[in-house]
């Protein structure tokens, strides 16, 4: 999962492949992800595993790294 | 009514209750009426006077997107000092570049005092200087709304209409530096002249995402409204970038008739919103909704409707307005009243010869939106490099001249002295005039505009060459329009010595990060170039012109 959210950042969102992101890095808080690509985030998320990420939600006191939104993802399948 | 305070004066004589917005917001609305507002922003121009503040004083407010800067920035007005909004800072800008931004405008604007929150107060401490103009850093959790609104003794209403009524700057360092002075007399102007153009009254309700420290969310989307008295529906921007159908959704529950828009909102919105966000949403009210502040793109406009007219969406909704912060907000506005014009140009002729013909059939042609006509008071002219005005169709420098203009750039004589020539404000802006009708095609000035937002290629440069092995004097900066998202992307290139892939990979990612952090926008492409490749003018600065072609011709 979490390389599937790394490779979705780096391929959809920044246009650079060649971008690894390591998954405790920050992503909101330091702009990597920048907030025109939040919607683009949580449909990908919602589309590919299922968990429905809150518009409210999408930010960095949620998640900033790709290990917490994962841990989010997770807990949001099993409930 | 000569004033801004008297305005709001006889409002709240004639409509106390009457709701003067209302604050929209994914945990619940809350409604203000014009009593409500009086009181709140009476409790700050109390505070500003306990604080020893003088009228016409300037306080820098730092405050993010709420009631306390609604109530901070009419308290201030009602005070008669002068506020000024400076953009907060948000979760990706380094809080060392917020300072230096901050240090900047403390330093140009010499507030008398500073509102903000009790947890900013350490951040502020730190941005000072020793014998600085700032007397008084006031709390908004230690200000409270005034039980007895006493407006006989308010300070506000004895102001002059040549006085000063606001600061509007732009964001970064080179922006904060250039505080646009508005006089009561101009708003007012404006006000007339604009409602006049897109026959707004009391019955309009506007809805707006607008952020409050640029021209359009601070003039069209929040204090034109109140004077008007017309119901404005406000919403955080940062509450709208995360969930844009939400604009529809507060057009269609308030029956919202006006909104403003930066031209990349209509490509978003078009491309982000699904249907399942907008079950019974009805768009029928929304009578005008404007694209401003950015170029505005007949695609854009297409597409939008296309997508919306399903939920009521009219296509003479769809209306264009070119605006500047000097002229308060709107210069020209197209499209109420009657459709907008589009001129449909030859491309060859105007990249090569600087003239919009009138395309003929099998031609590469460009459809143009017409920004529309003058708002009343104000005139526009379009001249050659002499000064000289030109024929219809030949695209110069946009120049104009009204009742509405800035009395000057805030302690910035030197400024507003370059700006002008005898009494007419030289825009920046490209554009040639058809019948009257101005269309704007591009710009002298090297601004970026990127999402409607102002960033000057310099503030970038800067930061990119604080990256370990980028030279001084040695990147350039420039914006290139996406047509997919409707508006300018940043490119950024840098010479640099190193050879090897890995270390330039390195290089150009250090100066992603630091434009992400240390200004408003990120850059979309970083180029790392050899010593030699960027082309210099005579006097040996780097050409953003000229290297912004060079790349397109290499790379694009």
């Amino acid at each position: 999962m979490k390389d599937q959210i790394a490779n979705f950042i780096s391929t959809e969102l920044l246009k650079d492949q060649t971008r690894k992101i390591a998954f405790n890095e920050a992503l909101i808080s330091s702009g990597l992800v920048d907030s025109f690509s939040l919607v683009d985030l949580a449909l990908f998320i919602e589309e590919t595993f299922g968990a429905c990420i809150d518009d409210t939600e999408l930010t960095a006191e949620v998640f900033d790294t790709i290990e917490e939104l994962a841990a989010l993802i997770s807990a949001r399948r099993l409930s | 009514m000569t004033t801004v305070p008297d305005v709001l004066y006889q409002t709240l004589q004639d409509e106390p209750d009457r709701i003067a917005l209302i604050l929209h917001a994914p945990d619940g609305d809350q409604a203000i009426t014009f009593a409500d507002l009086s009181r709140g922003s009476h409790g700050y121009a109390n505070s500003l006077e306990s604080a020893g503040v003088q009228r016409k004083e300037p306080v820098v407010l730092l405050l993010q997107h709420g009631r306390p800067l609604i109530e901070a920035f009419f308290g201030a007005i009602f005070y008669g000092a002068i506020p000024a909004i400076m953009p907060f800072l948000t979760q990706k800008l380094s809080p060392e570049r917020y300072r230096q931004s901050l240090v900047a405008l403390i330093e140009i604007t010499k507030p008398a005092a500073i509102i903000t929150y009790p947890e900013f107060t350490d951040e502020v401490a730190r941005a000072r200087k020793k014998d600085d103009s700032v007397r008084s850093v006031i709390l908004w959790t230690e200000v409270e709304p005034a039980a007895e609104a006493s407006w006989e003794t308010l300070g506000g209403m004895d102001i002059e209409p040549e006085d000063i009524v606001l600061l509007q700057h732009s964001s970064g360092t080179t922006g904060l530096q250039k505080g646009v002075a508005l006089s009561h007399d101009a708003i007012l102007c404006q006000l007339r002249a604009y409602a006049k153009a897109i026959n707004m009254t009391a019955d309009d309700v506007v809805v707006s995402w607008l952020p409050l420290y640029h021209d359009m969310g601070l003039i069209a989307g929040f204090i034109m409204p109140i004077l008007m008295r017309s119901k404005l529906v406000l919403m955080s921007p940062f509450d709208w970038i995360r969930a844009p159908y939400r604009l529809l959704s507060a057009i269609s529950k308030y029956g919202g008739t006006l909104s403003w828009l930066p031209n990349f909102a209509y490509n978003f919105m078009t491309s982000k919103v699904l249907d399942r966000d907008l079950e019974n949403v009805d768009l029928s009210n929304w009578r005008a909704v404007i694209n401003c502040s950015e170029p505005m793109r007949w695609r854009s406009h297409d597409d939008f409707f296309n997508r919306f007219s399903k939920y009521g969406l009219k296509r003479q909704a769809l209306a264009t307005c070119y605006a500047m912060a000097e002229n308060v907000f709107a210069v020209t506005q197209g499209g109420v009243g009657s459709a907008v014009a589009v001129d449909e140009i030859d491309r060859r002729s105007l990249v090569e010869n600087q003239i919009a013909i009138p395309a003929k059939m099998g031609d590469d042609a460009v459809r143009m939106l017409s920004a529309g006509r003058p708002i009343d008071g104000t005139s526009v002219r379009v001249l050659d490099a002499d000064g000289i005005d030109l024929p219809d169709r030949y695209v110069g420098e946009i120049a104009l001249h009204g009742d509405c203009l800035l009395s000057g750039y805030y302690n910035r004589d030197d400024l507003t002295k370059k700006a002008f020539i005898d009494s007419w404000y030289i825009t920046g802006d490209l554009g040639y005039l058809v019948d009257g009708e101005l269309f704007v095609t591009g710009r002298k000035k090297e601004l970026i505009i990127v999402g409607g937002k102002n960033v000057f290629p310099q503030d970038l440069e800067e930061l990119a060459m604080e990256v370990a092995g980028v030279h001084p004097g040695r990147v350039v900066a420039f914006g290139l329009f996406n047509e997919e998202i409707g508006t300018e992307e940043i490119g950024v290139i840098a010479e640099v010595d190193v050879t090897e892939d890995e270390a330039r990979l390195k290089i150009g990612r250090e100066i992603r990060d630091q434009i992400s952090r240390g200004s408003d926008v990120t850059a979309r492409f970083v180029l790392t170039v050899d010593r030699g490749w960027l082309i210099k003018t005579s006097s040996g600065k780097i050409a953003r012109g000229a290297n912004r072609d060079k790349y397109l011709q290499e790379f694009a």
